[in-house]
């Protein structure tokens, strides 16, 4: 088959779905109206490479079908042919916006596997860095919504607030964006005192700061107008659905696995889930917004709680070895040679693990036949779920509307192609 | 360990299954505090839509469903569904096998409608036809790419002029 061919079978399914597809909306004359717009994969409000085939009566969009792929790299693949430690990379490349997230994530599941419990220093370090990966993550998800419709200000302050949250995170794991922190069974290396009073220093500031941007918006008639009672979905829609995170919160329904089914330390800090009953754009906007003074207060309050102590389990057959050991005690040395050769090698089964990621429940389901590798990983996508109800709110709204519904949906095509 | 707090709620789930659907079920396991439950194929849709809507099941949110290569000669393939209840607040996980000579499911975007791309994405990386679903189109890969890249036969490394690629 060349290339004009499968190009050509491409297009005509995608156009099939697009014609067939169920709508409550109709032409009043199809040979006057009928248009059919393509819009990404290389569109700026679609954050990232997401495709979106529309087909509109005058500006009113009758049906949409978005198409994936585009940043699909097989990290599913990737991850049955590396061992357990040497995947962790690569989960920072899902939701890049929140790395931190991710490898917290990834490590709690193998963990679960494993029958490995990090100690308790290590699991505050964790909360506190997965809550800032998530005020980052909001950050730019606010800051990204501002922008699609048009008030630009509001991106360049959550940016700079960002900026210092990618100086802490350097000065913590030695990296911007890919960061890698996490270690099955503990961390890279300890937080030094010179990170807490970062961190410190940044969490007394932001709330005055980001207050000032919030109020750029909220008294913004053009904004509220552009978000209120646009891209509404019900209660029982968005369950069916599978939305996810501060969607699924923004129609109420307090749906939230750090209260859910807590992991970390998340029992023993004080903390309120906000829900708005909206279930509209603005509702999903008002969540994140809450999130992140939520997200400030649990901070505030692990700094108080954190406790000395080790940061790795005291289990040298599954957690790596210190650097400096291995170069002078012959057990470690020899654990470090069966771990990075052989991996951790947990019992046969299988394990399903979900935490509350900045864009909702991303979970990993891992299936294990007792070898150093996964058998089979499977990354369970908040954005994938959250995108997955875009057709239907669009439908029926105007077209200026759609990068509104995006960014308030919030996705990140790395996580969501995988 | 500390997963063990949901536990008790679930054993009445499985013995509601169980005298339910004596025949459907085949195997029920647990690890690390997990309950998953073997199905047989055609009674699936039954199963989920009873899950669903009993008073003490209520598994109203479909978290996953996903396809696994066990590459054995008998039950290749399994489909895994890994349900959550958002007012009870609790875990299962179904499975069902699917033969290699067989590679149809039945669809279960009449009970959850939000399974859909979940379906069309084990299609996509494992090519398990999902029987009912109207969209069945490939999530990621292209349309007329003909191999399924999940499956164990297919090298890690791909295969040389599978996809066509423009000319310079």
């Amino acid at each position: 088959m060349n290339l004009e061919q499968a190009m050509d079978i491409r297009q005509q399914k995608i156009l099939a779905a697009l014609e067939n597809k169920n709508t409550s909306v109709h032409f009043d004359d199809a040979l006057d109206n009928q248009m059919i717009l393509n819009m990404g994969p290389q569109h700026p409000a679609t954050h990232g490479v997401l495709r979106l085939l529309i087909k509109l009566d005058g500006e009113t969009v009758v049906a949409c079908v978005p198409e994936l792929g585009y940043l699909h790299r097989g990290y599913e693949k990737l991850a049955e042919n590396v061992s357990y430690h040497e995947f962790i990379p690569h989960t920072d490349r899902l939701d890049y916006l929140s790395p931190l997230m991710n490898n917290t994530a990834y490590v709690l599941a193998v963990e679960k596997l494993i029958g490995v419990e990090a100690p308790k220093r290590a699991q505050y370090i964790r909360t506190i860095i997965s809550e800032l990966a998530r005020i980052s993550s909001h950050l730019l998800g606010v800051g990204a919504l501002a922008m699609d419709v048009g008030a630009l200000t509001v991106f360049t302050w959550t940016f700079r607030e960002r900026e210092k949250l990618y100086d802490i995170f350097e000065l913590l794991a030695g990296a911007r964006f890919t960061t890698s922190f996490t270690r099955i069974g503990g961390l890279a290396h300890d937080m030094t005192p010179e990170v807490k009073t970062a961190i410190t220093q940044f969490i007394d500031q932001l709330p005055e700061k980001f207050d000032e941007c919030i109020k750029l918006l909220n008294t913004n008639r053009i904004f509220v107008e552009r978000m209120d009672g646009v891209g509404v979905i019900s209660k029982e829609k968005a369950v069916a659905m599978g939305m996810c995170g501060p969607n699924i919160r923004g129609v109420g329904i307090e749906h939230d696995m750090r209260r859910a089914q807590p992991y970390l330390v998340y029992n023993e800090l004080d903390f309120k889930i906000p829900t708005f009953e909206g279930g509209d754009c603005l509702s999903r906007y008002y969540v994140r917004v809450n999130e992140v003074k939520e997200s400030i207060k649990i901070v505030r309050q692990c700094l108080e709680k954190i406790p000395d102590g080790p940061v790795h389990a005291n289990q040298p057959k599954k957690v790596l070895p210190r650097k400096e050991r291995i170069y002078t005690k012959m057990e470690e040395l020899i654990h470090d040679f069966m771990l990075i050769n052989f991996g951790v090698n947990p019992p046969v089964g299988e394990v399903y693990h979900a935490v509350e990621g900045s864009k909702g429940e991303l979970g990993f389901y891992i299936q294990s036949r007792g070898e150093g590798h996964p058998w089979r990983l499977k990354i369970r996508s908040p954005s994938f779920m959250n995108l997955q109800s875009t057709a239907m709110l669009v439908e029926g709204r105007m077209i200026s509307d759609i990068v509104a519904i995006l960014g308030s949906l919030d996705p990140v095509m790395g996580e969501a192609d995988k | 360990m500390r997963y063990g707090f949901y536990i008790s709620m679930l054993t009445t789930v499985v013995e509601k299954i169980k005298t339910q659907f004596p025949s459907f079920i085949l195997e029920v396991k647990e690890f690390r505090d997990e309950t998953t439950v073997h199905v047989k194929k055609e009674d699936i849709v039954a199963v989920c839509q009873f899950l669903r809507d009993d008073e003490e099941c209520q598994f109203n949110y479909c978290s996953d469903i996903c396809g696994a290569d066990a590459y054995t000669p008998e039950n290749r393939f399994e489909v895994i569904y890994n349900l959550y209840s958002i007012p009870l607040n609790q875990r299962i996980r179904l499975k069902v096998f699917v033969e290699e000579a067989n590679l149809h499911c039945p669809s279960v975007t009449s009970v959850w409608q939000g399974a859909e791309w979940p379906e069309r994405e084990t299609y996509d990386m494992i090519g398990i036809t999902f029987d009912g679903n109207d969209d069945m189109r490939r999530m990621y890969m292209p349309e007329e790419f003909e191999y399924y890249p999940l499956r164990k036969d297919f090298p890690l490394m791909g295969i040389p002029d599978s996809i066509p690629l423009p000319r310079k």
